[in-house]
């Protein structure tokens, strides 16, 4: 889909004057005033919006703050039994900082080449093609990436990957022990695959927004290809790429279906990227609907403000590291 | 004649220009993967049946997804009926009216309603629209689809709207044109492709959209037309069918997916096709 910088203009001839050539003063203003109200009210609606989402998980997760206070962090329980109640979100946001990571791991040095192609490299012609294949992988829904996780890529993850490494790699802890249906591995690799789109599109915005100043007088140093995008282009963009990546980072913590469809749900902190995890997202699709007593509720929403409260810091990050990129001699208006 | 470290520098440069277009070529990989997958599994399951039949339960053959392919539609309308107006006069007041500070925060608060994760987005609205009415219903499918269109369609709005051009709208207002009349009648006219196009985009983003159904529309196996009821949808089911540990569930769920993905596409070509005429022009 074409970015928004993209969105022409239609020309279409603006209308002839003479239908408004009667202008009765006193409804046009009455008009005026009442078009300005419903747009500033408008406007005003998606900042409730914002106070309503913060409000409503603050809310919701009152009973649990003040049954577990900060402990909710730190434990690993999670025991709806009604003699015994108590729960923690630890082993969630465990499985969302490794899964998360994971796919950053993947995703990144995947998508930076594949900008780097997109900009300096890729014959014009295949250029505008790739950029819309791109764009359909970013409209593939989510839960359509957890069915071709569940019936294809689990199966080979397991059947052909997980062996070979275990093979080379097994020495390692994150390599070792047995790898049986979901795993971080698969909600690792499977985000990865959904944050691809989101990276490679920023971070191609953010290397075309070089100056060609900056290629011309590296080339004109004698740098190979490969130097002047090193030297020139990678480095002078260095804080944009930081910011697409950390975009990306705030797409994947907040990724659900998918990543519930492979990961396991299963709520245990191993090292192994071949055991099951459980993320907060996930916790709250699996469990939210079949939550009976309050207090599992309220901590659920308690999941629901973590989970928000770290994307919007993730993602204000992002939005000040994009930002200070595309200050400095930027080519885009 | 190349010294012996110039040739390592060319041969790197190659290598590493290689190594690029092979992340490209790594970067596509999963949408031809999934797009034969879809097509191999999807094809065999979908029949006539499939989008003129209720769900039949698990053993029976022949069941379709017609009222989960039908109740996607009405959830998409419901949300759109709240996010279009919304969306579009807010971005209005930010190309129009709004002042610098305003305009910031105000833009500022979109971007980050964007980042929220789909799945909080269903608990909010479970908690305003579910738990007071005591019901899943469509309407609180369709509000929380409306609350994630919302912040996309304001700002597409807002950045089709800046590019008309200030000469058009200080010609109108020398002819003495109430200002609303000229946003109306000349601003949004001359763009209203691009508005098209940002409202088409919010509508594939929101119809594959699972997370926030979840806890606001349950599903259902029937044809219900009465929105204050729960309502079923094309990517629940496909997500309830996929987990079902049945094979001819597993095969519905690969058919769904099809379809939806088809109407994904076919929004997505919509797009290109009015942008596309768009640069012609």
């Amino acid at each position: 889909m074409p970015t928004l910088t993209d969105l022409p203009i239609s020309t279409t001839p603006v209308a002839s004057h003479d239908q408004y050539a009667i202008v009765n003063s006193s409804t046009s203003r009455f008009g005026d005033r009442l078009f300005y109200s419903i747009c500033l009210l408008s406007a005003i609606t998606v900042a409730l919006l914002f106070l309503l989402v913060i409000g409503v998980q603050i809310h919701g997760s009152k009973l649990s703050f003040a049954a577990f206070g900060w402990k909710f962090l730190t434990s690993s329980q999670w025991d709806p039994s009604s003699d015994t109640e108590s729960y923690g979100a630890l082993p969630f946001i465990y499985g969302t900082v490794v899964s998360s990571l994971l796919a950053l791991f993947i995703a990144v040095p995947l998508s930076v080449g594949t900008a780097v192609f997109l900009t300096d490299l890729a014959p014009l012609k295949i250029r505008q093609p790739l950029v819309s294949v791109i764009e359909m992988l970013a409209a593939v829904p989510s839960v359509i990436w957890g069915l071709w996780g569940i019936f294809v890529m689990v199966p080979w993850l397991n059947g052909n990957l997980v062996p070979i490494l275990k093979k080379t790699l097994g020495f390692l802890p994150i390599f070792s022990g047995p790898c049986i249906g979901g795993s971080m591995l698969a909600g690792g690799l499977i985000v990865a695959i959904m944050i691809l789109p989101i990276v490679t599109s920023v971070s191609r915005e953010i290397l075309r927004s070089v100056p060609d100043l900056q290629r011309e007088a590296a080339y004109g140093l004698g740098a190979t290809r490969w130097e002047v995008t090193r030297i020139a282009v990678l480095s002078y963009a260095r804080r944009g790429l930081m910011g697409a990546a950390v975009l990306g980072l705030g797409r994947a913590v907040g990724e659900t279906m998918a990543v519930t469809m492979v990961i396991g749900n299963v709520a245990q902190i191993k090292p192994s990227l071949f055991a099951s995890g459980y993320t907060l997202a996930s916790v709250i699709a699996n469990v939210f609907a079949e939550a009976s007593s309050d207090l599992e509720i309220s901590a659920l929403f308690e999941i629901g403000l973590v989970l928000m409260g770290v994307t919007i810091i993730i993602n204000i990050m992002a939005l000040l590291l994009i930002r200070a990129f595309e200050t400095p001699g930027s080519r885009r208006a | 004649m190349l010294t012996p470290h110039q040739r390592y520098r060319k041969y790197k440069s190659a290598f590493m220009s290689g190594l690029a277009v092979f992340c490209a070529i790594l970067v596509i990989t999963p949408l031809g993967l999934i797009l034969y997958h879809l097509l191999k599994q999807g094809i065999g399951a979908l029949d006539w049946n499939f989008f003129t039949q209720l769900p039949k339960p698990h053993g029976e053959t022949g069941g379709g997804m017609a009222n989960a392919i039908v109740g996607t539609g009405e959830l998409i309308a419901l949300a759109m009926l709240m996010a279009i107006p919304i969306g579009v006069f807010g971005g209005i007041y930010l190309s129009e009216y709004g002042s610098e500070k305003v305009n910031f925060w105000i833009r500022f608060g979109a971007d980050i309603l964007n980042g929220v994760p789909s799945i909080v987005w269903g608990m909010t609205v479970f908690a305003i629209a579910v738990a007071p009415f005591g019901t899943k219903s469509a309407y609180a499918g369709g509000v929380a689809l409306g609350f994630i269109a919302i912040p996309l369609i304001l700002r597409t709005t807002e950045e089709v709207l800046v590019l008309v051009p200030n000469s058009y709208r200080e010609a109108a207002m020398a002819l003495g044109i109430p200002r609303w009349k000229i946003i109306l009648h000349i601003i949004l006219r001359t763009a209203s492709k691009g508005l098209i196009t940002g409202i088409l985009l919010a509508t594939g983003r929101i119809a594959g959209e699972t997370a926030p159904l979840m806890f606001t529309i349950l599903g259902n196996m029937y044809w219900n037309h009465n929105l204050k009821e729960p309502i079923a949808a094309l990517p629940l089911q496909v997500f309830n069918y996929a987990i079902a540990p049945y094979d001819d569930l597993n095969r519905q769920a690969w058919a769904g997916a099809l379809v939806l993905i088809f109407l994904i596409f076919i929004l997505s070509l919509g797009v290109r096709l009015i942008s596309g005429g768009m640069k012609k022009a």
